[in-house]
């Protein structure tokens, strides 16, 4: 599973960290989720991988799962979804007054 | 009661923005007093709260009554204090001048504002690095909306750069606390101080690495090398009281830098103390160079401005690297100059650009400004103040670096780049003001007078320049104790664990 998870996190954060060095606006909002997907998933396995393991105290659990980066995560995933829709309006509203979607508002080759 | 008092500044500015949502129909006007009747009030709470700190004690705020290391806590010492206090002064007055007229170019001008003066004085106050994060992006969002405040195509491209790297710093900060969870098991600042000194020697090399991700991150927000190009674009087309208000957010970063690599990778932590030595001082220095030759360089009053940030943040950045208690209370006087001067300097260069019609920002022959005598007075002024010269707070702070730098080691590197930046925006400030108010063409009057309130804006924030040298001694008198206690990690940590805690800490570091 450690392996399954970090050969995940890894493909999800080349894919992103591509896609956000293209010059197109679209593409850098798809790379910046797909960086903010890994990272999502990066910090859930900060609390080690664990299956089937109480997350609260009781005498007779073999092993604890740690539920507070699962608290993290959350806030991470709802901070990093307002930015990406902020990002997309930003996005369209920049196609709108630059006239055409290069992030340094150029005019396409 | 007075514990209480450690949640105003983050309570009192999200209240007032969510009146102001409610209110949102019933007119401007409304709208203006609340947000000012919140900012008075946010200055008023800033100085009780500068007046529990002068005793030197940490005052702690556990926010759902969980304790420390468990549950998030606010942190009260002379810095935090100190940066809250800078932030409301900055902002009431940036505030004051968006009043005259320029809070109608958006809708939500003061609701934005004051959420982002939450998330300023919620990253000051915090104790808790993934609250940290928390507040970075409260502060963010409400930037992204303020810098395109009053839009156009300058402002929408300037606003994409500056969403997109700033999302991609959130997301190398949350890899960085992940890290620092995985292996510690805390993000409480005061636990991961205690954890970090006892760290396991084969797990050293991982919290380097998240270390030194954490300074990228501090870094981009700072504005250091080499992360800096978004900020002169940025700020230089914000409109002013944003661009005002912007002058605190790069020292956001430099608290975050101070306060990560003073108190948790500190002269306390073990094998990894003082991780950031090595890097702080050369980058500083070299920000400090680039940002005197963009100041030298542009051609745009505003971008010049914004340059002079670069610089200001390259000096404080420098002074923080020097790691001894003269350079950090220098470092802190200097932040409160250049903050407060760089604000004013803004609003100054606003004036400017709105009197001189067609010509605006360009620095060219232009018409001559309506009221020509009081504007270059002004500028004057601000132009001593930041470059340096006596008898402004600019030469004190700056003096105060250098003296504090004769003991160390690169204090030649540092001695000629500070001397010959600020020889270089000497000559910068000196042809901007002789193209702005000397060398004009003939050409009719077409700018508009400048209001009252305006007036009173810039001048308050350009006096701070005079009234921080006559104090001067009562004030680096406060920053010289803030420079002693942050020198003090284990006071922080006793302040927030406790003594039993943070003893048990040293014993095991002892042992």
């Amino acid at each position: 599973m450690e392996v399954l998870i970090s050969t995940a996190i890894g493909f999800l954060v080349a894919c992103g960290i591509y896609l956000m060095l293209r010059a197109r606006t679209m593409d850098v909002v798809i790379g910046l989720t797909l960086l903010s997907y890994g990272v999502n998933l990066f910090l859930f396995a900060s609390g080690r991988l664990v299956s089937n393991a109480a997350a609260l105290i009781s005498p007779d659990a073999a092993a604890y799962a740690d539920p507070l980066p699962q608290a993290l995560v959350l806030t991470a995933i709802v901070i990093g979804f307002g930015m990406t829709a902020f990002l997309v309006v930003l996005a369209i509203r920049a196609f709108g007054d630059l006239g055409n979607d290069h992030v340094d508002g150029k005019a396409g080759k | 009661m007075m514990d209480h008092w450690l949640i105003m500044p983050v309570l009192l500015p999200m209240t007032a923005a969510i009146l102001m949502l409610l209110t949102a129909h019933m007119g401007r006007t409304v709208k203006r007093c609340i947000s000012l009747l919140a900012m008075s009030g946010l200055v008023l709470v800033a100085i009780v709260l500068l007046n529990a700190t002068l005793a030197g004690e940490y005052q702690v705020y556990a926010v759902g009554n969980w304790v420390a290391p468990f549950g998030i806590v606010l942190v009260l010492d002379r810095l935090s204090a100190l940066m809250v206090l800078l932030t409301s002064v900055l902002a009431l007055f940036s505030l004051l001048y968006a009043c005259n007229g320029q809070d109608r170019d958006g809708r939500h001008f003061h609701v934005l504002f004051h959420m982002q003066l939450m998330g300023l004085n919620g990253a000051f106050l915090t104790g808790d690095l993934f609250n940290l994060f928390v507040f970075f992006e409260i502060l963010l969002i409400a930037s992204y909306g303020l810098l395109l405040h009053g839009g156009g195509p300058q402002r929408s491209r300037a606003g994409l750069h500056y969403v997109i790297l700033n999302l991609a710093g959130s997301g190398l900060f949350l890899i960085a606390v992940g890290t620092l969870y995985g292996i510690l098991g805390t993000l409480n600042m005061a636990d991961l101080a205690v954890k970090v000194a006892q760290a396991d020697p084969e797990q050293l090399r991982l919290i380097h690495i998240s270390a030194l991700l954490l300074m990228v991150v501090f870094g981009l927000k700072a504005a250091l090398l080499p992360l800096y190009f978004w900020l002169p674009n940025a700020y230089g087309v914000a409109s002013a009281p944003v661009a005002a208000l912007f002058a605190i957010m790069t020292k956001v970063g430099v608290y975050s830098i101070i306060r990560v690599f003073m108190l948790v990778f500190g002269i306390e932590a073990g094998a990894l103390a003082n991780l950031a030595q090595p890097w702080l001082l050369p980058l500083g220095l070299v920000t400090l160079a680039l940002g005197a030759f963009g100041v030298l360089a542009s051609r745009c009053l505003r971008k010049q401005v914004a340059y002079l940030v670069v610089v200001s943040v390259g000096t404080l950045i420098a002074g923080v690297g020097l790691l001894s208690v003269e350079s950090m209370a220098a470092s802190l006087y200097y932040l409160m100059h250049s903050t407060l001067i760089t604000g004013g300097l803004f609003l100054l260069a606003d004036i400017i650009v709105r009197q001189r019609g067609d010509v605006g920002s360009e620095l060219r022959t232009g018409p001559t400004v309506t009221q020509p005598l009081l504007l270059s007075t002004m500028f004057f002024i601000g132009a001593l103040a930041v470059v340096g010269l006596p008898p402004l707070s600019g030469f004190i702070g700056k003096l105060l670096l250098l003296q504090s730098a004769v003991q160390q080691p690169g204090v030649a590197w540092f001695w000629s780049v500070i001397l010959i930046a600020s020889f270089f925006a000497l000559i910068a400030l000196s042809r901007t003001g002789s193209t702005l108010f000397l060398k004009t063409d003939d050409t009719a009057i077409t700018g508009v007078r400048m209001e009252s309130v305006s007036l009173l804006a810039v001048t308050a924030l350009l006096l701070s320049s005079p009234l921080l040298a006559i104090y001067g001694d009562a004030v680096s008198g406060f920053t010289t104790a803030t420079a002693e206690q942050l020198m003090q990690p284990m006071q922080y940590i006793e302040g927030v664990l406790g003594p039993q805690q943070a003893s048990a800490a040293a014993l095991t570091e002892g042992g």
